[in-house]
């Protein structure tokens, strides 16, 4: 292993997330304020607890879900996507590293933004709510689980993007609907039968419920499906990005 | 001499089925300069890019200090550095922090000295804080060449390191090489320059359409492709050039002041003391006589063109 190039791919990502510092952290506490505001607070006082717990804490696990996997997302597939548009791709290409540093770097940089970015949420969160976490341990896991996931989902994107509008076509038109209909603000116990039959195919689900389990005890599917959805997912995203490399796909003509 | 980078039956085509390379075998020595030619188009920054690995090559072999560019990959580009001919660098970073992290994606841990070394040789150092969207079109140039120098390559390749540069970068250009080269390191340049070829190069290769056409001593290719041309400079101008001195296939300046003769320096005969004498029996007065060898542009053109030199 080359692990002075991942050490150096990973630096030199994370600078840019520190050049911008500001951006990267008071950008998900507003959006995270004015969520609590709206939802929390306006909305949130004119809806029943839920099993025990008030709405605006109930909201926070899918919150932190909504921002970590956007940012994930966004985080990697610009890490990767960057390069291609400028061109410098080609020291990459270059260099003497193999795939397996190349997604490290990458996507261990983008996990550790979205990482950060969620805590700062859950930190921001527990100004407005009372907040209680029952399994501490199974929080970081399906929290770290989530952002390397959804880091690879990008880097994915990020190689498959030819511009920028493709860019933001996958998180705009599949990701962000099925977070907001994953869950997020809602129990799927409040929705008639066969939605939530349907719900059942938005693998985000299993992701939020799974999440929401480990800060409440409570989950709409059971929690070691949650845990097998993460993993496949995960388990997925590893294996074409494996294909990607095997091929030079978009990368090596 | 030990035999750095060892190209072998090199073929690249693409799904099209456009060949950009058609079997181009070559050996470069260690430490010397090879400068290749030829058009836009001709396969010269695809050869780069198949040895150093950004394009995967159809078949063919490179090993590069013995080792294989794609069984061996990591050894082999260790040893390379790449200069690309497009500036591409992320505006929003240090100069600094650019060359660092080329050091240390090809393995090298960090060194400050090194990199300090290297910023101060590019008169970057100065500069070594600046974003590099900052930076002037010849500065930028320059830390590609830091970034491609950070991790002490053997093998350098310079994608037309000088095009859209001006005069002084383009000296300061030359000096590096020439350092480069008594630091034992070899380079590879590809140029649109042929003045450039000429004035650094030790040997030249010159290719076309995928093919590699010669590779020659750049001396040895001047000297038996190249016609040397002689300039008679006369007292008074004159009209036309006399018939007597018709044999001799003189050419005129447009001022009439002069004579032009071209010669091969490789025949039996140049004729040259005919040439002159004939020029005196016709009554005219030499003022002086000088000699012109014909440029590697030229040497060029026409072997490109297909033409004899």
């Amino acid at each position: 292993m080359n692990w002075s190039a991942i050490a150096a791919i990973y630096r030199f990502e994370m600078a840019r997330f520190f050049r911008t510092l500001a951006q990267s952290f008071l950008s998900p506490v507003l959006s995270t304020s004015l969520y609590f505001v709206v939802f929390g607070t306006a909305i949130g006082s004119r809806i029943q607890e839920i099993e025990g717990v008030s709405y605006g804490a109930f909201i926070v696990p899918g919150l932190i879900m909504l921002s970590v996997v956007m940012l994930a997302i966004s985080n990697a597939s610009f890490g990767i996507y960057f390069p291609k548009f400028l061109g410098t791709i080609y020291e990459l290409l270059s260099a003497p590293v193999n795939f397996i540093e190349i997604v490290i770097g990458y996507v261990g940089a983008a996990a550790t933004k979205a990482l950060f970015v969620g805590l700062v949420i859950l930190v921001t969160a527990s100004f407005f709510v009372d907040l209680r976490i029952e399994h501490p341990i199974a929080m970081a896991a399906f929290l770290i689980l989530t952002c390397l996931s959804f880091s690879l989902l990008g880097f994915i994107i990020g190689i498959w993007a030819s511009n920028f509008e493709q860019m933001s076509l996958v998180p705009q038109l599949v990701v962000t609907p099925l977070i907001f209909l994953g869950g997020t603000f809602y129990s799927i116990s409040m929705l008639p039968p066969l939605w939530q039959t349907v719900t059942l195919f938005n693998p985000v689900v299993y992701l939020i419920s799974g999440f929401r389990w480990s800060f409440y005890g409570l989950a709409d599917v059971p929690i070691g499906l949650s845990l097998l959805a993460i993993l496949a997912f995960t388990g997925l995203c590893l294996g074409i990005i494996w294909w990607i490399f095997k091929t030079g796909w978009r990368i090596r003509s | 001499m030990t035999t750095i980078l060892s190209i072998k039956d090199l073929r690249k085509s693409y799904a099209g089925g456009f060949e950009a390379l058609k079997g181009v075998s070559l050996d470069i020595e260690q430490g010397e300069i090879l400068a290749l030619l030829g058009p836009n188009g001709a396969g010269k920054t695809t050869l780069i890019s198949t040895i150093c690995g950004i394009t995967t090559p159809t078949s063919g072999s490179v090993a590069v200090g013995g080792h294989d560019i794609q069984n061996d990959f990591r050894d082999a580009r260790r040893m390379i550095g790449l200069v690309p001919q497009e500036i591409a660098l992320e505006p929003f970073e240090k100069v600094i922090n650019t060359v660092r992290l080329s050091r240390g994606l090809f393995g090298l841990g960090r060194d400050d000295a090194k990199v300090e070394d290297i910023l101060r040789k590019l008169s970057l150092w100065d500069k070594r804080k600046n974003a590099i969207k900052e930076l002037s079109g010849g500065m930028k140039r320059r830390v590609l060449i830091a970034k491609a120098l950070s991790h002490e390559p053997r093998v350098l390749f310079l994608d037309e390191p000088t095009a859209g540069v001006d005069v002084e970068l383009r000296k300061d250009m030359w000096e590096i090489v020439a350092e480069l080269k008594q630091a034992g390191v070899t380079i590879i340049l590809t140029t649109h320059y042929i003045e450039e070829a000429e004035a650094i190069a030790d040997r030249i290769g010159v290719i076309d359409k995928g093919e590699l056409l010669l590779v020659q001593d750049k001396d040895t290719l001047m000297a038996q492709m190249g016609k040397k041309q002689i300039e008679v400079m006369l007292t008074e101008p004159i009209q036309t050039i006399p018939d007597s001195l018709a044999a001799h296939n003189l050419t005129m300046n447009g001022n009439g002041d002069a004579l032009i003769y071209t010669y091969d320096t490789h025949a039996d005969r140049t004729g040259i003391t005919t040439l002159l004498n004939d020029v005196a029996q016709a009554g005219l007065v030499l003022r002086d006589v000088q000699t012109r060898q014909s440029s590697l542009e030229e040497i060029f053109v026409n072997l490109v063109s297909g033409e004899p030199a």
